[in-house]
């Protein structure tokens, strides 16, 4: 068996060591073995990319991330709010539920050109919304279902209580489905981050990383595409741990192995629906 | 600083805590003697399968502070006549009263604390804030709050175990916050369905013995459903033998057990407990187990729910 620390060392040496050798053999295919600079620029040509138009990077990603955070804020607040209406009333559940389902497989590539005209091509309004319509769908999935997850022992507890449907909210349903939601929305950062990005490929103001990466491969600046490429990752990556930490940080309190567990199996079984969207909006 | 202590002064002496709460008590026990009063209740469950008739022609009167037991084999409605009387199901025929209003005026106004079988603690929540949920719903002042869940943990020997989470204790020690929990409005009936059902036989002798000291201590009515006949026996003041398909109450077997058997009721205790109950069950503890009156009364409780013609009842009057 191995010790703890031994097992953290492995985790965080193995990832580094691993993307290491891929990093490595990939210089070594261009400069020893000769790939082509034009298919495949080097590594070491995309930081030196990377490096020259930091300026030009930074605003760009600010100018993303400013969308698909606005996207991820607006688009998790109508998720629990939907959820929250719809777990009260079957109605409201059963009207939505095509909704839904449409909105979870909207193909951005299809709903960016129209938005981005119906709201004129110096606005950012198009690509928020989008990353909303994205971020909305995780997110009031997941809340409905941490709605529903009270027990008949506690619901007849707040019920014997005479709490009212306030009470019955902020005491019972919402802390019940707090691991639930922050799934949703960490599941719904990667995808705010994703669909605002695309959505930049199909007219609207310039200035994003999206219409930068598809300008400079147009321009045949390739390492420069890379480069920007490099930032849309780090962007994305960004967005996903924070939620990650604010999961861990709302959740710290008690970490119950009950809701861990149900954390693990929400995750997986939100996954599927995730992955959908992702394919979509690519 | 000043509130605790004015608060733990008078639990001292095993007063109420209010004034108000005080003249509530002295007024119920002289203007309503009775805690809980089922006439003639009939409970019919529509399911796919046709009619089920839970409950059938049920009377039964709890007085107050009294300690009454429910019992009998599985789907013999025993539950759901407590939850009847909580209010958390409505009687299909019949009436109910508790404390003479309606269960649901009875459930508004908190006159019941309840426990069920799974203690049913909000994970999230330290096993003080879990006990302060009632007065929190009910908006008591949080010093007040404070002072009575101290208050509560200590008589459930919990007191080193406030800050913990439920997830932190064993399942006697969850329950036993359940009950401190059921009993932080000092409801003058308290409704058990099966509390001590998922525990251990050790624990749960200890939870019983608890249980009979604290329901002595508040003097409050209990109706407990359990299908143990010692459990039964040892707590209650009258154990009511219900029999299944439809739920009938069959026989009801009155405890007499000890040395306070019978004339054991103190003169004194009997102006101010309107039931002989709790003054004769403070003084049951474990050595009643291996009292032969305990066996005499576990068998006419077994008797009584096997539907055995025994004499067993006259034999158990003649032996004391």
């Amino acid at each position: 068996m191995m010790s703890p620390r031994t097992e953290t060392t492995l985790r965080i040496v193995a990832p580094i060591a691993v993307g290491a050798i891929v990093l490595g053999a990939w210089q070594f295919l261009v400069s020893v073995v000769g790939v082509s600079d034009y298919l495949l620029p080097s590594p070491a040509s995309i930081v030196e990319e990377l490096i020259a138009s930091w300026d030009s990077i930074v605003s760009a990603t600010i100018i993303t991330g400013t969308n698909a955070l606005i996207g991820l804020i607006v688009g998790s607040l109508l998720g629990i709010a939907l959820a929250a209406l719809a777990a009260r009333w079957r109605v409201v559940d059963q009207m939505s539920a095509p909704v839904i389902a449409s909105l979870a497989v909207v193909p951005i590539v299809a709903l960016a050109p129209v938005l981005n005209s119906m709201f004129g091509a110096d606005s950012q309004f198009g690509r928020q919304a989008i990353a909303a319509i994205a971020s909305f769908v995780p997110v009031f999935v997941n809340t409905l279902r941490g709605f529903r997850q009270t027990t008949p022992v506690h619901r007849e507890l707040m019920r014997a209580y005479a709490a009212t449907p306030g009470q019955v909210l902020r005491t019972l349903t919402l802390p019940t489905a707090r691991p639930f939601i922050l799934t949703g929305i960490r599941i719904a950062s990667s995808l705010a981050v994703i669909s605002a990005l695309v959505a930049e490929y199909f007219g609207g103001p310039r200035g994003g990383l999206g219409s930068l990466i598809s300008t400079s491969a147009a321009s045949s600046a390739y390492a420069r595409a890379w480069a920007y490429v490099v930032a849309s990752i780090a962007l994305g990556l960004l967005f996903y741990l924070v939620t990650l930490a604010l999961e861990r940080l709302v959740l710290r309190t008690r970490t119950t192995a009950g809701i861990t567990r149900t954390i693990t199996s929400s995750t997986s079984s939100t996954g599927t629906s995730s992955t959908t969207s992702t394919t979509v909006s690519h | 600083m000043s509130a605790p202590e004015n608060a733990a002064a008078p639990d001292n002496a095993a007063a109420p805590e209010t004034p108000a709460t005080a003249a509530a008590a002295t007024a119920a026990a002289t203007a309503a003697p009775t805690a809980v009063e089922v006439t003639a209740v009939d409970k019919v469950f529509e399911t796919r399968g046709g009619q089920v008739h839970a409950l059938e022609g049920i009377d039964l009167t709890v007085a107050a502070g009294e300690f009454v037991s429910l019992i009998g084999p599985s789907g013999c409605g025993k539950s759901t006549l407590m939850r009847l009387i909580a209010d958390l199901d409505a009687p299909t025929a019949g009436a109910i009263t508790v404390f003479g209003k309606t269960p649901a005026q009875a459930r508004l106004d908190q006159e019941y604390g309840i426990a069920f079988q799974q203690a049913g603690l909000l994970p999230w929540r330290t096993v003080a804030a879990n006990v302060a949920l009632p007065l929190e719903l009910h908006g008591a002042a949080s010093a007040d709050r404070k002072a009575k869940v101290e208050q509560l943990l200590d008589m459930v020997g919990l007191a080193d175990f406030a800050d913990r989470y439920p997830d932190q204790l064993s399942g006697g020690m969850q329950q036993r916050v359940a009950i401190a929990r059921s009993l932080a409005e000092q409801p003058r009936l308290l409704l058990m369905d099966e509390p001590f059902g998922a525990l251990d036989e050790m624990t749960r002798e200890k939870m019983q013995s608890d249980l009979v000291r604290i329901s002595a201590e508040t003097g409050a009515a209990v109706v407990f459903v359990t299908h143990s006949i010692p459990e039964a026996v040892f707590l209650s003041d009258r154990v009511v033998v219900m029999s299944p398909r439809p739920g009938r109450i069959r026989e009801i077997v009155p405890m007499r057990l000890g040395s306070a058997a019978g004339s054991a009721v103190g003169v004194a205790q009997a102006t101010t407990v309107p039931s002989t109950g709790g003054a004769a069950r403070a003084a049951r503890t474990d050595g009643l187990r291996e009292d032969r009156s305990f066996f005499e009364m576990v068998t006419a409780v077994r008797e009584a729910l096997h539907g055995a013609p025994v004499t067993t009842g006259a034999r158990g009057v003649e032996t004391r």
